[in-house]
C-alpha cells in the first residue's frame, strides 16, 4: 500500500496550489499551498477570520479561486463534474442546518445524492453505504427518530453519517466539534481516527489546538497565509502560537504531552 | 393489539418510521377528496341529493346544474388547489422558508396588475378595442393577467441577478410585488369605474373556471407535476442547506430556475382562471409536512391532494354560507386559513 502511495504521490490527494481568494477586492487567502492525502487527518488551525472556512470551501469546489488552483487526484477540480466531485469529496459545513421532519435514516440517505443524481433508483450499494455510515457513527439505534429529538452530539454524528454515506475519499469538516461537550469531543476524535485508518483523508477546521494535537498533521493559517505546517508537536509550539494568537496562549507539558492553555 | 399497531403506524418515532403512516394519510386524503367532491357538486344555491349527483355524473339523468355548472367548478377547485399546493410545497423547499407561498415571486401582484391594466385599457378603447385582440373583454383581461404574472416573475429574476441566491430572490419578489400592487392602485385611482371588477378578481372565485379552465389547468398539472416530482431529490438535499446541496453535486442555479419556471406556470394559470386565492398554497404543505414528513417524493403529491381538498371545502363554504349569494373563495380561505393555521402552531407548541 505504501509503495503504491509513493508511486502515485504526484497524483493522489486533494491539493491546493498557489491558491488565492479575494472577496469584494479584499484578499482572504494568499497563495496557499496545502495537500490532503488519503488516510491522513490534517487539522487546520488559526484565529477567527484567518480564512479557514474559505479554504475549506475552495477545496470542496464550492468557491472559485481568484488565482491558483485545486487538484483532485491530479485533475483540476474545476474540470470535475458536480456529481463526481460529490462522490469523492464530502463537505460538512458548520451551520448548514438540518431538516426537522426527516428521520435520521432519511437524512443519511441524502448523502447518496451524488451517486444517484435526480432520477436513479436507490440500489443495494446505496443501502449498504447508508448502513455502513450509520454503523461508523453509531447512529443506528436512533435511525427512525426525527432530528429535532436528538441531542447536539447525536445530531452532529448523524450529519457526519450523511457526509460518510457518499463513501468519499476526502472528508472536509468545518469545526465539527464546535457544539460538542468534552465527552462528545473525545468520541468524535476517536471516530475520526478510525475513519482515517480506513483510508479516508480528513481535513478539519478546528479552534482547539489540543484537539489538533491528535491529528497527523497541523497547518496554521494566519491572515490568509499558511504560516506553519507539519507534525503536530513540532507545530503547536510557543513561538508559533505567539505568532498566530498573540501572547495570551501558553503551551505546557503535562505527562509528557503538550497542552495549550490560556494565559 | 390493533390499537397499538395503529399507533405505531401513526408515530414517526416508531420502528416503521413513516411507512404505514404515509399510506394512511394518502388513503385518508383520497377518501376525503371524493367525499368533498360529491358534497361539493351536490350543494350550493340549489341542493341536489347525492343519489341524483351520481345519476347525473353517470349520464343516467340530465342535470345541467351538475354537468355545466357544479362539475367544472368543483373539478376546477381540485385542480387549482392542487396547483397551489404543489407550488407552495416546492417554494417552501426551494427557499427553505416556511413563509414561502406560491405568490412569492410576484405572480399574484403581476397578474392583478396585468388584469387591471388590460380591463382599464379595454374599457377606454371600448368593446371594439378589446375585440381587436380577443373575442371578449374577460378573455383579454385574462390574457393580460397571464402576461402580467409571467413578466413579474421575469422582473424578479432580473432584479435578483438570476437564480443563484435564494435570499436575493425573496427580496426581489417582495419588491416587485409591492411596486406592481402600487401601480395597480394607481391605475384604479385614475379609472375608478373598474374597482369592483378588479376587486372581485383579486379576491378569487371558482365560478368562472368553466370546462376550458379545467382543461388548461389539467394539462398544466399533467405536464408540471411529473417534472416537479423528478426534482424532489434536489428539494430533499436542499433541506440540508444550499451549500451542502451544492457539495452533493447538484447544479443548484439551474434546478432552481426550473423549479421557479414550473411553479410559476402552475400558479399563473391558477390565478388567471380563479383569481388570487390566499393561504391554500401556504397552509397545505405545512399541514402535510407534519403528516407525511419532509421527503418531497411524498410531500409534493400529498400537498397537491391536500390543496385540492382544502379548496373544494373552501369553495363549498363560500357557496353555502350566504345562500343564495356567495362569498369570494379567497375571503373564506384567508378568514378560515389564518385562525386554523394559528391553531396548528399553538397545538404544535403545546404538544
Amino acid at each position: 500500500m505504501l509503495s503504491a502511495g509513493r508511486k502515485t504521490q504526484g497524483a493522489e490527494g486533494l491539493r491546493a496550489e498557489g491558491l488565492s481568494f479575494a472577496y469584494r477586492g479584499k484578499p482572504v487567502l494568499t497563495e496557499v499551498g496545502l495537500e490532503l492525502r488519503p488516510g491522513e487527518w490534517l487539522a487546520l488551525l488559526g484565529p477567527n477570520g484567518a480564512g479557514k472556512s474559505t479554504l475549506l470551501r475552495l477545496l470542496a469546489g464550492l468557491l472559485k479561486p481568484s488565482a491558483g488552483r485545486v487538484e483532485l487526484d491530479g485533475q483540476p477540480l474545476e474540470g470535475v463534474t458536480g456529481y463526481r466531485r460529490g462522490q469523492t469529496i464530502a463537505f460538512l459545513s458548520q451551520n448548514g442546518g438540518y431538516p426537522e421532519d426527516m428521520t435520521v435514516e432519511e437524512v443519511v440517505r441524502l448523502g447518496r445524492t451524488p451517486h444517484l443524481g435526480l432520477l436513479k433508483r436507490e440500489g443495494k450499494e446505496d443501502q449498504e453505504a447508508v448502513e455502513w455510515a450509520l454503523e461508523q457513527t453509531q447512529t443506528r439505534p436512533f435511525r427512525h427518530r426525527l432530528l429535532p429529538t436528538l441531542s447536539g452530539g447525536e445530531r452532529q454524528r448523524v450529519l457526519l453519517a450523511r457526509a460518510l454515506a457518499a463513501k468519499p475519499r476526502y472528508l472536509l469538516l468545518d469545526e465539527p466539534t464546535a457544539h460538542l461537550d468534552l465527552h462528545h469531543q473525545a468520541e468524535f476524535v476517536a471516530l475520526l481516527t478510525s475513519l482515517r485508518a480506513g483510508g479516508i483523508g480528513i481535513l478539519t477546521v478546528l479552534h482547539d489546538p489540543n484537539l489538533a494535537l491528535r491529528a497527523d498533521r497541523v497547518a496554521f493559517l494566519s491572515a490568509g497565509r499558511i504560516v506553519a505546517e507539519g507534525e503536530p508537536r513540532t507545530i503547536v509550539t510557543q513561538p508559533i502560537l505567539d505568532h498566530v494568537y498573540g501572547p495570551m496562549v501558553r503551551v505546557h507539558e503535562v505527562e509528557g504531552r503538550p497542552v495549550v492553555l490560556l494565559g | 393489539m390493533r390499537r397499538a399497531s395503529l399507533q405505531a403506524a401513526l408515530s414517526p418515532r416508531s420502528g416503521g418510521a413513516w411507512g404505514g403512516r404515509r399510506l394512511l394519510v394518502f388513503a385518508g386524503l383520497l377518501l376525503l377528496l371524493v367525499l368533498a367532491f360529491v358534497v361539493g357538486v351536490g350543494q350550493g344555491a340549489v341542493s341536489i341529493a347525492p343519489l341524483e349527483v351520481f345519476r347525473a355524473l353517470a349520464g343516467l339523468q340530465e342535470n345541467p346544474i351538475v354537468t355545466d355548472l357544479r362539475l367544472p367548478r368543483v373539478l376546477g377547485a381540485v385542480l387549482v388547489g392542487a396547483a397551489l399546493g404543489l407550488a407552495g410545497a416546492a417554494y417552501q423547499g426551494l427557499f427553505r422558508n416556511p413563509l414561502a407561498d406560491p405568490y412569492l415571486m410576484g405572480v399574484a401582484a403581476g397578474a392583478a396588475f396585468g388584469f387591471t391594466l388590460s380591463i382599464s385599457f379595454a374599457g377606454m378603447v371600448g368593446a371594439f378595442g378589446g375585440a381587436l385582440f380577443f373575442a371578449s373583454v374577460p378573455g383579454f383581461a385574462a390574457f393580460g393577467a397571464f402576461v402580467g404574472a409571467l413578466l413579474a416573475v421575469a422582473f424578479t429574476l432580473l432584479l435578483a441577478g438570476g437564480a443563484a441566491r435564494s435570499h436575493d430572490l425573496i427580496l426581489a419578489g417582495v419588491v416587485v410585488g409591492s411596486i406592481l400592487t402600487g401601480l395597480s392602485t394607481l391605475v384604479l385611482l385614475l379609472d375608478s369605474d373598474r374597482i369592483r371588477e378588479v376587486f372581485s378578481y383579486t379576491l378569487g372565485s371558482l365560478a368562472f373556471m368553466g370546462w376550458r379552465g379545467v382543461e388548461v389547468m389539467g394539462v398544466a398539472l399533467v405536464v408540471a407535476s411529473p417534472l416537479l416530482l423528478g426534482l424532489s431529490r434536489a428539494l430533499n438535499a436542499l433541506s440540508l442547506g444550499e451549500e451542502t446541496a451544492r457539495s452533493l453535486g447538484l447544479p443548484l442555479p439551474r434546478l432552481r430556475l426550473l423549479l421557479i419556471a414550473l411553479s410559476t406556470l402552475l400558479t399563473a394559470i391558477a390565478v388567471v382562471y380563479a383569481g388570487i386565492i390566499g393561504f391554500v398554497g401556504f397552509v397545505a404543505p405545512h399541514i402535510l409536512r407534519r403528516l407525511v414528513g419532509g421527503d418531497y417524493r411524498f410531500l409534493l403529491p400529498a400537498s397537491a391532494l391536500g390543496g385540492g381538498l382544502l379548496l373544494v371545502l373552501a369553495d363549498l363554504l363560500a357557496r353555502v354560507v350566504a345562500r343564495p349569494t356567495e362569498l369570494p373563495v379567497g375571503v373564506v380561505t384567508t378568514l378560515l386559513g389564518g385562525p386554523f393555521f394559528l391553531y396548528l402552531l399553538w397545538r404544535a407548541r403545546h404538544a
